[in-house]
This record gives C-alpha cells, structure tokens and sequence, in this order.
C-alpha cells in the first residue's frame, strides 16, 4: 500500500497550477498539506485522488497508475473529502453514507437492497464521527459542521486505505476539530489533510508537506518544516516557534512579515 | 413498502374503474366480459360495439395513459438526478419542440401518406436531443451545459415549427402543433401502447440498474467520480436512454406536461431520494395520476374533452402542494 507522485504538473488556461511535484505519502500515518491560499492544495489532492488527470508526471498506487486503474478499484481503495459538498436532493444522513458502500457493491446485490454487511460499516462510520443514531436526519436540516462530519463519516464507510480530505477542519468548532485530528491521527489508515491551522498540524500530523505557487518547497516532520525561515518566506508572516516536551512545535505569530507592495505581486 | 403494495393494488383497480368511464355506460362487469372475450375465456362476448368501446377506444387509452404518466416520470426523476437541477422535467432535451417540428414537417411536406405522424415526431425528438448532445459536447464537461443546450435547442425548434405552420398556413398543421404541445391520449391505439410499454419498460430497467450511479450524483460530478461512477458514461447513456424514452412517449401523446416535473418531486418526499426505490415508484405513481387525469379529462366537462395537459396541472399542483405541506410539518 503506497501512494506516490512523480513529477506531476497540472495548469489551468496556461497557468501552472501544480509544477513538478515529487512526493511519496508515508503509510499509516496522518500527513498534514500545509500552504497559502492559492499554493495548489485542492488541486494537489484532487490530482493525487485520480479525479484530474496530470498534464505530465504521474501518480501511483501502489506502484500502478492512477489513471490506468479502474475507477472503482480506487474508490475501494482511496476515499476524498472535498472542500465543499452540496446537494439539493433532500437525503437522510444514513442515505449519505451509505454512498460510500456503492464502490464495494457487485451484481445485481448492488441495487436491490443494502445488504448487512453495508448497513454495518455505514453504522460504524457514523459512530466513529460521533454521529451514532444520526441516521434519520435530513441533510437539509444539519450544520455546517455536522454536514462536514457526515461526509467524513461516508468517505470512513469507504473503508479505505488512502483517506484524502480537502480543509476537513472547516466549518468545525475547536471540539470537533480536536476529535477529528484525533480520529485521523489514531486510524492505521494513510491521510493526507490540508490544513490551515498550523499549530493544529503540528500537534496532530506525523508528517508535513509545505507548499507554495504550485511547488513542494519543504517535507518532513512538523518540526523541520514549521520553522520560522519557512514561516516568513511561505506565509510572510513572522512567528516564534518554540518546542513543546513531546518535540512538536508550537507557532506563535508575531507580525507580517512582508511589505505592503509585496502582497498584491503575482508569484512567478 | 406499503405504500408500494397500495400502489401496486390502486394501479389495476384505477385502469377498471377508468375503463368503465365514459358517455356509453358501461359496468366493471362487462368491461371484464370484453377483456376476458379477447383472452378467449369462456365467457359470453358483449354486443360488438359496447366491445368495440371497451376493447378499441378506451382500454388501450388508459392504459397508454398509465404508460406514459409512468414513463415520464422515471424520466424526469433520471434528468433531475443527472443534471442536479430541479426544474429539470423530460423535455429538457428539446425533445418535445423536436417532435412537433417532425410532425408538422410530415404534414407540410405531405409525406403524410408514406411516413406515419408518430414516425415524424419521433424522428424530430431524435434530431433534437443530437443537436443538444452536439451542443452541450459529447465530453458532457458540465451539466449546467446540458441544461443550456437543452433550452436553446427547444427555442430553436419552436422557431422551426412556428416557421414552417405559418409559410404554410393551414388549420391542419395547426391543429397537429396543439396536438403535439399538449398532449393527448385520444388516439390511443394498441400498436402505440405497445412501444410505449416497451420504452417505459427499457427505459425503467436499465435507469434502475444505475440507481446507485444516480445516488452518486447527489453531490456532483466529482463526488459520483471519487465514488467509482464514471460521470460522463452514466450522463450519456442514461441521457440517451431517457431520451429515447421520451420521444416514443411524446410521439404517441404528445408533450403532456408536469407529470415528469412534479411526480418524482412528490415522490421524493414519500419514498426518500435513493433511487432504486424512487424510479419504481414514481412509474407506479405516474402511472396512477396520468390515468386519473385523463379519465377526468374525459368526463368532467363531457361530451366536451379537455387538455388532458391541463388536468394534470390542475390536479397535480394541489395534490403537490398537499404533500410539500405534510412533508415540512413532519420534520
């Protein structure tokens, strides 16, 4: 079970977006994306879940081709959480989750009626979201963060081995946010979370990647790459950082870092 | 469950009590002679011409109005699930302006006499939907373009029709475009409830194969993807089937309206959204509420025949309204 990029590029309308980035995900553990608005987070998951294909480079599963591999043999394997999930179709929570049973469906069992087996992984799911007996609620009547839980809950029901989820701390209170970081850093699954709070990431993430216009400028444990020279030249701002008893660091931020004129500059 | 068992018993219960209506007076009795007569039971045949009502006129008409009222709703619901847009109905496609403009081609051009009216119509549903497909790109890239191709393409067809009746000027092909926009299930026959109960039936089968596909879609094309669905093979064929589906529909009856818009809404909020139990259920339900519309159509204000276009509007909006309104109290 491996997931790797090698040398993946992706632009939109010209504009490089994603520019030759080479990663390999450590296995099992949490990975935290970390970046500026705009590094190319979004994109770098959405690439790495095999729903863009990369204008050049590629990514493996596995040591096989992403995009050579049937869709849903990756979606047994490889569950996403994207940023924002809408939907006007007024489903129960349960009707949410079981969504995620559909890649492991075959035959004619697939359509006619939810087998145990699906019932049960949809209930662990949700029990694992803190949303045991959550079931007959309407997604039209829950929270934000509740609707955040419940789709985390559909991509757990995924069963997969890679869990990518785009800012899956959005929308959540500080409570949610401490269970879930918990959760994914517990799961002998391999994550990949971007994350903006930094001092979050730190906490939680086995391993961090630092992006910034599109490259992967640093990786590593958070320790090596929550520094403060990363600090001023990535987000310009300028923070301590000091090293809590357990090695992780801790940000404090001080001031910007950057000139006034500096910040409406285009990256090159 | 139960509400499918009702359905299930409230469907064959609806087609004998609608046989029965009309201005011949005809008893559940005898319309069972005529229909068991033409199973060759042993029973005593009713006089030829009460025969001739129960067994040539009215039988095949409800029963085309229960097939179409069945299949344009699992059409819509598909289109709704597909293009995730609930306005969405069946001649979204610009499949009704298309079989208009094929009909009023046929009658224009007098091949009336080689190519048979339906055969015109559906051949200008066909024509229609490539045309969206064409627009909208095959790559069905979003469905925002669907829907847009969809509109413009109905636009230009009317254009076409309104073109072709006004150049040519005569009552007849008016008649036939009124025909054609609103629906009728007056000449109703065997041969058309026969395609048409062989569309529904296609079209119902291979849509609810793909119910967990449509599932999938609830939240775009990107989640059906990461769910193991490939969006653009799912919107195509099922876009395609649907279609098909509508224009043998449309070219039996014409464009009858608000039964593949309202239907799956109403039923959504009875069954649920997951759409192994929505698509039977709203060819069931279809079913049920087009054959009561048009035996209302036909006896309400008799001798005199309504639009049967008009009774579904009619009776549907309540109807709806009445169940958008239980449905919100019950939350």
């Amino acid at each position: 079970m491996s997931l790797d990029a090698h040398d993946l590029t992706w632009s939109a309308n010209g504009t490089p977006i994603i520019d030759g980035i080479t990663l390999s995900i450590p296995q099992g553990r949490l990975t935290g994306l970390l970046g500026p608005n705009g590094s190319g987070k979004s994109t770098l998951l959405r690439l790495l879940a095999g729903l863009l294909h990369p204008r050049a480079g590629t990514v493996l599963l596995d040591g096989r081709r992403l995009g050579a591999l049937p869709r849903r043999e990756v979606a047994r394997r490889l569950a996403v959480v994207a940023q924002e999930t809408s939907t006007d179709v007024d489903m129960t929570v349960t009707d949410v989750v079981m969504l995620g049973r559909i890649p492991h469906r075959t035959g004619l069992a697939r359509v006619s009626h939810d087998g145990p087996h699906d019932v049960l992984e949809a209930e662990k799911a949700l029990a694992r979201c803190g949303l045991a007996g959550w079931g007959e609620r309407r997604w039209s009547t829950l929270s934000g963060g509740e609707r955040q839980r419940v789709n985390i809950a559909r991509a757990l029901a995924q069963r997969p081995t890679e869990l990518l989820l785009d800012e899956p701390t959005n929308h959540l209170d500080i409570h949610h946010q401490l269970d879930l970081l918990r959760m994914l850093a517990d799961a002998p699954t391999t994550v990949v979370a971007s994350l903006h709070d930094l001092n979050l990431a730190a906490q939680y993430c086995d391993h961090l990647l630092l992006m910034e216009s599109g490259r992967l400028v640093a990786s590593g444990p958070p320790a090596e790459v929550l520094t403060e020279q990363w600090m001023e030249r990535v987000y310009r701002v300028r923070a301590t950082v000091s090293l809590s008893p357990d090695g992780r660091p801790h940000l404090r931020y001080t001031s910007l870092a950057a000139r006034d004129e500096d910040r409406g500059r285009p990256s090159v | 469950m139960w509400l499918g068992g009702a359905g299930l018993v409230a469907l064959p219960l609806s087609v004998a009590f609608a046989v029965t209506v009309g201005a011949a007076g005809l008893s559940t009795g005898e319309v069972f002679r005529s229909v068991a007569a033409h199973l060759s039971l042993p029973v005593t045949s009713l006089p030829p011409l009460q025969d001739a009502i129960v067994w040539e006129l009215r039988l095949p008409r409800v029963l085309l109005a229960a097939l179409v009222g069945g299949g344009l709703a699992v059409c819509g619901a598909v289109l709704q699930a597909l293009t995730r847009n609930p306005l969405a109905d069946p001649y979204l496609l610009g499949i009704s302006s298309g079989a208009s403009t094929g009909a009023v081609a046929v009658l224009i051009l007098g091949l009336g006499s080689a190519v048979p009216l339906t055969t015109g119509a559906f051949a200008g549903s066909v024509v229609a939907f490539c045309c969206v497909l064409a627009l909208a790109g095959a790559g069905m890239t979003s469905s925002i373009r669907v829907v847009l191709a969809g509109v413009a393409v109905s636009q230009l067809f009317s254009a076409v029709t309104s073109l072709i009746v006004i150049w040519a000027g005569d009552a007849h092909s008016t008649r036939s475009v009124t025909f054609w926009l609103l629906g009728s299930l007056a000449s109703a026959s065997w041969s058309g409830a026969a395609l048409c109960a062989a569309a529904a039936g296609i079209a119902l089968a291979l849509c609810w194969a793909a119910a967990p596909a449509l599932d999938a879609f609830a939240f775009g094309r990107e989640a059906a993807a990461s769910l193991g669905v490939s969006p653009v093979r799912t919107q195509l064929t099922l876009l395609v089937t649907a279609a098909l589906c509508t224009s043998a529909l449309v070219a039996a009856s014409g464009a009858i309206g608000f039964v593949g818009l309202i239907v799956p809404h109403a039923v959504r909020f009875v069954v649920g959204s997951r759409h192994r139990v929505l698509l039977p259920a709203c060819a069931l339900y279809g079913a049920i509420f087009l054959l009561w519309a048009d035996t209302a159509a036909r006896a309400l204000f008799a001798p005199r025949e309504i639009p049967v276009g008009v009774l579904t509007a009619l009776i549907g909006v309540p109807a709806f309204a009445a169940v958008m309104r239980r449905r919100s109290t019950a939350r």
